[in-house]
């Protein structure tokens, strides 16, 4: 199922090829620039369905801007330009007939503290419900039992729906918000290093839930957590100063990195 | 200055910080206090002292207070009388050192009289219907009659003696109340104060603001505040969302928000102004042009009412709101904006659904604000709408209910207008106590609605924010 691996020569970065069948989202010579300064350059990346993608590299490498920008959370700043196409399912996420709700519907995004909004558990999860088609309170109340099934949290919470979700814990906020987002079924789940203000157990729980949703949808992770990457992660690339270094198969990248960059961050000998 | 280096070291910083927040709390206190006392107390019914003084000379009344003489040599005595009707004046100062007998007679009587202010003295006798009564039976009658309807009793006729030995013949229907103070127990006495109080809540001045209630200017107060708040929330609050979040962040609009956080230290008088030239004459002027014609040249719209000084408050509190809004607005975490669009949320619904919400206990602190500000503000209205006494309420059961045109009263006015302008300041301080711990308590009970309002809305969500 691997397809074959070449050296691009534009970036000198291996880059990874998956059959278009199997691509997700397509990233292309894309480039970003907040107020003129370049965060990332000619950046070219294909993301495989299904699976489960991290990001890794130093702070300010630019792997949350690119994640940010697959949603398109960008065009809220107006000093960001940027070049270059990021395509989700064949459709060019920046063309004029793509509906920017609907993008972002489609592309749902986990941040990195839990941003549970100030309403009932229940009202968290249809809030993106809320924002679409109107549902017979039934099938509402099927699609929130499935999301919050889906994120683990059921359980735990069915017997207070509609208490505070800022009463939760962090772990289960996190939880909430994936639920949340599930809600709406996306195709693709960005998470913005989703485990990082967690305690070691719920972080465990989140990387669980990630390995289990993969089934369901496509998944990009961003992480600082090498350990995390190398424990959930199905393909990895490592970014530096706002360029690819290196992409593949996780396994690959760990144990056997083509370049001696790669090999530095991940053995922890960035000078 | 060593030992003031040491001592700053060695820990006096704490006391002092304990200091400052203790004489403010005291300075707070001895405020309340003083108004409680001095507002609270006038109603309480005090006892009348008959006087005999060296010279022959009766005097009889309430001892109001004591000053020392300039010269140290003892000291002087003040003494409502009343009386005006017979003796022209209602206040005697008594030398102390004069006074050659003091008595506290149980049927020396006050009466309140519609005209005239107080009667202090006996009452010697009642005729009804052509029967006589005299000595208890006479008291009785009247305590009697003074619930009955005014026309019942204008039949009884009461014979009073003043303490000087005068007599005057007077129709019970000008009398208002009698109490017979000396001659109460505490019982009596408390429910005289609150029905004093009630009547002071309840009712309409009297004798050019130096008696009767101040119902009218409490309810003037209230309608003004309200209306003011209903003008400026709306427009405070989508000012502080352009400035905080669709405003693009540049210099322009750091000067804007400089400019209105700048507008907040601006002179009340001054907004005074505005309003009277842009509001009154300005588009008042033109109401009255277009509208009213008929009614020209007495003005409708084109004088001080309800409506322009509400304006002009909005305009003055609008900073305010501004401010806080921005703050709570700014206080939201971005995590939250982004959440909501990431769920595909456009900008107006993560404001209304997300935002805004999060928002109100900002925006609640700043009508707060605003409203503590404006029930207390008195010189804008003065050119702006505020009456001395107003003959219509700017509310009331004919159409359209609500009248803005209309010049209102208001407590902060009445309560300038009573100690500066009336006839007679010794009975008007009392009162103006009275007018101030009640603009007080107003203030402070629009604030602690708005504070447990916020912190109910605050539980509900459990925020912190």
């Amino acid at each position: 199922m691997l397809a074959p691996r070449h050296v691009d020569h534009a970036t000198q970065a291996p880059v990874t090829h998956f059959p278009a069948d199997q691509r997700c989202l397509t990233i292309d010579r894309f480039s970003l620039a907040y107020a003129g300064k370049p965060a990332l350059q000619q950046l070219t990346l294909q993301v495989p369905r299904h699976r489960v993608t991290a990001f890794i590299g130093p702070s300010g490498c630019g792997k949350s801007t690119l994640l940010r920008a697959i949603n398109r959370l960008h065009d809220l700043n107006e000093s960001v330009s940027h070049s270059g196409d990021i395509t989700l399912e064949g459709q060019n996420i920046h063309a004029a007939d793509m509906k920017l709700t609907e993008l972002r519907r489609r592309v749902g995004m986990v941040f990195q503290t839990p941003n549970p909004f100030p309403m009932s558990i229940y009202e968290n999860v249809a809030f993106g419900l809320r924002l679409q088609k109107r549902l017979a309170k039934r099938q509402r109340d099927d699609i929130i039992e499935w999301a919050l099934t889906s994120a683990a949290l059921w359980d735990e919470v069915k017997d207070r729906l509609h208490h505070s979700a800022w009463q939760l814990s962090g772990g289960q906020q996190q939880r909430l918000v994936i639920a949340r987002t599930l809600a709406v079924q996306p195709d693709v789940l960005l998470l913005d290093e989703p485990a990082s203000a967690l305690d070691p157990i719920s972080t465990l729980k989140i990387e669980e839930l990630i390995r289990n949703l993969k089934s369901q949808l496509t998944l990009v992770l961003v992480t600082h957590n090498m350990q995390q990457a190398a424990r959930v992660s199905d393909y990895t690339a490592f970014l530096q100063q706002g360029e690819l270094v290196e992409y593949g198969p996780t396994d690959h990248v760990f144990t056997n990195p083509r370049l001696q960059r790669t090999e530095n961050y991940i053995t922890g000998r960035m000078a | 200055m060593t030992w003031l280096k040491n001592a700053l070291q060695q820990g006096v910083w704490p006391w002092l910080c304990a200091g400052s927040v203790a004489l403010s709390l005291l300075m707070l206190g001895a405020l309340l206090a003083l108004l409680l006392t001095r507002g609270l107390g006038h109603f309480w019914p005090a006892a009348l002292t008959e006087v005999t003084l060296n010279s022959g000379d009766v005097v009889a009344g309430e001892a109001v207070r004591d000053m020392p003489l300039p010269d140290q040599s003892g000291s002087e005595r003040l003494y409502f009388t009343g009386n005006r009707d017979l003796d022209d004046a209602r206040w005697r100062w008594v030398a102390t050192d004069a006074i050659a007998r003091q008595a506290q007679p149980e049927n020396l009587l006050r009466l309140e009289r519609r005209t005239w202010g107080d009667f202090i003295g006996y009452l010697e006798a009642v005729e009804v219907n052509g029967e006589r009564f005299t000595g208890d039976d006479a008291w009785q009658q009247v305590q009697q009659a003074l619930s009955l309807p005014t026309a019942q009793r204008a039949r009884y006729q009461l014979t009073l003696r003043t303490p000087q030995g005068q007599t005057l013949r007077q129709s019970l229907a000008t009398v208002i109340s009698a109490e017979a103070p000396n001659a109460m127990h505490l019982g009596e006495k408390l429910g005289a104060w609150g029905s004093d109080v009630w009547q002071f809540l309840s009712q309409g001045p009297r004798a050019a603001n130096t008696g009767g209630g101040v119902w009218p200017a409490i309810f003037g107060t209230m309608l003004m505040v309200i209306v003011m708040s209903v003008i400026v929330t709306p427009f405070g609050v989508l000012a502080a969302i352009y400035l905080n979040e669709i405003a693009h962040q540049g210099p322009l609009t750091r000067l804007v928000r400089v400019g209105v956080r700048n507008l907040a230290g601006v002179p009340s008088i001054v907004y005074g102004v505005f309003g009277l030239g842009v509001f009154v004459y300005g588009i008042g002027g033109s109401l009255d042009e277009w509208f009213f014609a008929d009614a020209l040249p007495s003005p409708t719209f084109g004088t001080g009412g309800l409506l322009w000084a509400s304006l002009t408050l909005a305009l003055l509190t609008l900073p305010v709101v501004i401010v806080a809004t921005e703050e709570g607005l700014a206080r939201i975490p971005d995590a939250q904006r982004e959440g909501a669009v990431a769920l595909g949320a456009t900008r107006l619904e993560m404001l209304t659904r997300v935002v805004l919400p999060m928002a109100t206990p900002a925006m609640l602190t700043g009508v707060i604000l605003a409203v503590a500000r404006a029930a207390g503000e008195v010189a804008p209205l003065m050119l702006v709408g505020v009456a001395k006494l107003a003959p219509q309420m700017p509310l009331d059961g004919e159409f359209p209910y609500l009248h803005l045109e209309r010049k209102f009263m208001h407590l902060g006015y009445h309560l300038f207008d009573t100690a500066f302008h009336g006839e007679d300041v010794q009975a008007a301080i009392p009162l103006v106590y009275a007018t101030a711990l009640l603009l007080v308590l107003i203030v402070l009970v629009l604030n602690l609605t708005a504070i447990l309002l916020r912190h109910h809305l605050r539980r509900q969500r459990g925020s912190e924010c």
